[in-house]
């Protein structure tokens, strides 16, 4: 049985572990700073389909059947994907399980679904009633910014607290035992909404949820940010990274070594022109699936703190005036296995 | 709710955010704002001194002109390049009203030519429209009035 | 000097503009109604026509001298045909520029497809 750690933490009783990864990325992800770490690298935006939307869902496919066979299995294997996006009725992740035949749940936990999903595969898994996971998350440029702002060729403006969605897809399987990186804790985070109306600032939006999981991480577990080697949030970019490392510190976490935001490493945020940073489900996902996983693996980092950030906006409630609400779920990661293992 | 400590933090934010390049932006809007309409100038003069127009044919002509002018580079995706740079140098000449139809018509087209190109075209700049046509409806009655009561 | 004038009056009109949207956080198609409705306004009460004659397309290009049309031709129309010039003097004296929007974005659209940032 897992154990409960103060109201909102999990300390996993079995040694669940990320077996292997795979990560699709598009051109601007692939001339970033992480590139070496990305498996598929799209030559254009459209990889070979008539309509975006048909790219996004082929990308969540491709990922997850090439992180099903790096991990030396079919998709027979896998008992249940948990997956999502950010499109309405997230049929990036519907339309891709739709050829997959694994048993699904649709996720949204916008750019936290990848961690949701992780969060929720591991728990799964660790309940007993599943031995082998999939987790997996996309999001495109193109299809995100007809969704929630403006067409392509559009002439407008994008202020310096704008983030860009990153175009990427991810998938992680999960399985029982296994040699590592493990799953070791979950937290849930809960919705915080600081009443930032501006969509346009994204990170300052998020930045309060992920500050409360943050806090509610650390003190249900006992630690502190010493007792990771890195500490990663999701896509806060570059003003929302500077809130976390602002207000963890007055909130006496002091969080200045050892704490970065995929948002800031995915791009180089000065040539690639991309304002405050990366954003998107795509983000954290490539991330922790590419960068994070092999970091992992090489033993360079042994025990990370990962943070999924969500914008739980839509246009409407945009349209009407509705603040921007925020959620924050972290999982650790560690080459020591938890539980009993 | 907390409400002062969100107080707080919205000034926080909005004290740490970065600020838009505001003279750097102005500067480039005029420059290029400026521009456009030069050669709208130059446009209309040729429509009136080589075809000779009168002035009033001359102005929607050049209306005309430029429409097609900010629909092709929307097309050729050079309107976005430029207005990355120009901000209301490009939105407020009325190839801005131009591109703020074609792009939705592109972008749209994959859900059909009539659901998706045709009912999305004005997703931009139907409020134009609207608020134009409607204004001009309010100052027609005030005219009206005025012309009836006064005797204009 | 006409084309002097027209370039200052235009870019002047377009960095107030630029100002409004840095400063204010109006979003652009607000201002676009902002300017259009102000057009249709200086033209009702017949002041816009002057800085049109000063700055040419400096003043018609913008989307303010679009509200400008609308308000002339609604006049025009009133003078011409009575009240029902109140409802058809607008748009028929903008359909050029309507007409032209969309139909070259139809044919434009139909010609050209998106391209990813």
């Amino acid at each position: 049985m897992a154990t409960r750690l103060g109201k909102q933490t999990i300390a996993l009783s079995k040694s669940v572990s990320i077996i292997n990864t795979a990560t699709v990325v598009g051109t601007k992800e692939s001339e970033g700073p992480l590139s070496p770490f990305f498996d598929v690298k799209m030559k254009d935006a459209e990889w070979g389909e008539e309509t975006w939307e048909k790219t996004e869902s082929k990308m969540q496919k491709e990922a997850a059947k090439l992180a099903i066979q790096k991990s030396g299995k079919t998709a027979d294997d896998i008992d249940c994907a948990f997956a999502g996006d950010l499109l309405n009725q997230c049929i990036s992740s519907g339309f891709s399980a739709r050829e997959l035949g694994i048993p699904y749940y649709g996720l949204y936990g916008a750019c936290s679904t990848m961690i949701e999903g992780l969060s929720l595969g591991a728990l799964s898994i660790d309940g007993g009633g599943m031995n082998t996971a999939l987790a997996v998350a996309s999001s495109h440029f193109c299809t995100a910014e007809r969704q929630y702002r403006n067409p392509l060729e559009y002439g407008g403006q994008r202020p310096p607290t704008a983030q860009w969605t990153v175009t990427g897809a991810a998938a992680a399987v999960l399985e029982n035992g296994g040699s590592g990186p493990y799953v070791t804790h979950v937290t849930s985070g809960k919705v915080v909404d600081f009443g930032v109306i501006d969509q346009n600032n994204m990170g300052g939006a998020m930045a309060p949820a992920a500050i409360d999981t943050l806090c509610a991480h650390f003190s249900d577990t006992g630690r502190s940010p010493e007792d990771y080697d890195l500490i990663l949030t999701g896509d806060l970019g570059r003003i929302g990274r500077e809130i976390v490392i602002n207000m963890m510190n007055s909130n006496g976490y002091n969080m200045n070594d050892n704490y970065g935001d995929s948002g800031c490493m995915i791009y180089d945020i000065e040539k690639q022109d991309v304002h405050a940073g990366g954003s998107g489900c795509g983000c954290i996902a490539v991330t922790t699936c590419g960068y994070i996983f092999r970091q992992l693996k090489d033993g360079k980092l042994n025990n990370a703190l990962i943070l999924g950030t969500g914008a739980l906006l839509s246009p409407t409630s945009s349209l009407q005036g509705e603040s921007v609400p925020g959620i924050a779920h972290a999982i650790v990661l560690s080459n020591k296995p938890g539980g009993e293992g | 709710m907390p409400e002062n400590k969100n107080k707080d933090y919205l000034n926080y934010i909005d004290k740490t955010a970065p600020k838009s390049p505001m003279l750097k932006n102005v500067l480039l809007a005029f420059l290029i704002g400026g521009l456009i309409c030069v050669i709208g100038q130059l446009i209309g003069d040729f429509y009136q001194k080589i075809c000779g127009l009168d002035t009033d044919s001359m102005r929607t002509a050049v209306s005309v002109t430029m429409v097609f002018l900010g629909a092709l580079l929307t097309g050729l995706d050079l309107y976005p390049k430029i207005a990355k740079h120009a901000g209301a140098g490009t939105i407020v000449p009325i190839t801005g009203f131009a591109n703020s139809i074609t792009s939705p018509a592109m972008e749209f087209k994959r859900e059909g030519l009539v659901l998706g190109m045709s009912a999305k075209m004005f997703v931009v700049a139907g409020p134009v429209l609207v608020y134009g046509i409607s204004s001009s409806v309010v100052v027609g009655i005030i005219y009206f009035l005025y012309k009836v009561l006064i005797g204009g | 000097m006409q084309y002097l004038n027209a370039f200052w009056v235009g870019g002047l009109i377009c960095a107030i503009a630029q100002i409004l949207i840095d400063k204010t956080k109006l979003t652009p198609a607000r201002i676009l109604v902002l300017y259009v409705v102000v057009g249709a306004a200086l033209g009702g009460i017949g002041i816009y026509n002057k800085i049109v004659d000063y700055a040419g397309a400096g003043a018609t290009v913008p989307l303010i001298g679009f509200g400008n049309v609308l308000a002339n031709g609604v006049k025009k129309a009133v003078d011409s045909e009575g009240l029902l010039g109140v409802i058809t003097g607008g748009a028929s004296a903008a359909a050029g520029g309507i007409s032209a929007a969309v139909f070259f974005a139809f044919l434009i659209a139909l010609i050209f497809n998106p391209k990813a940032k």
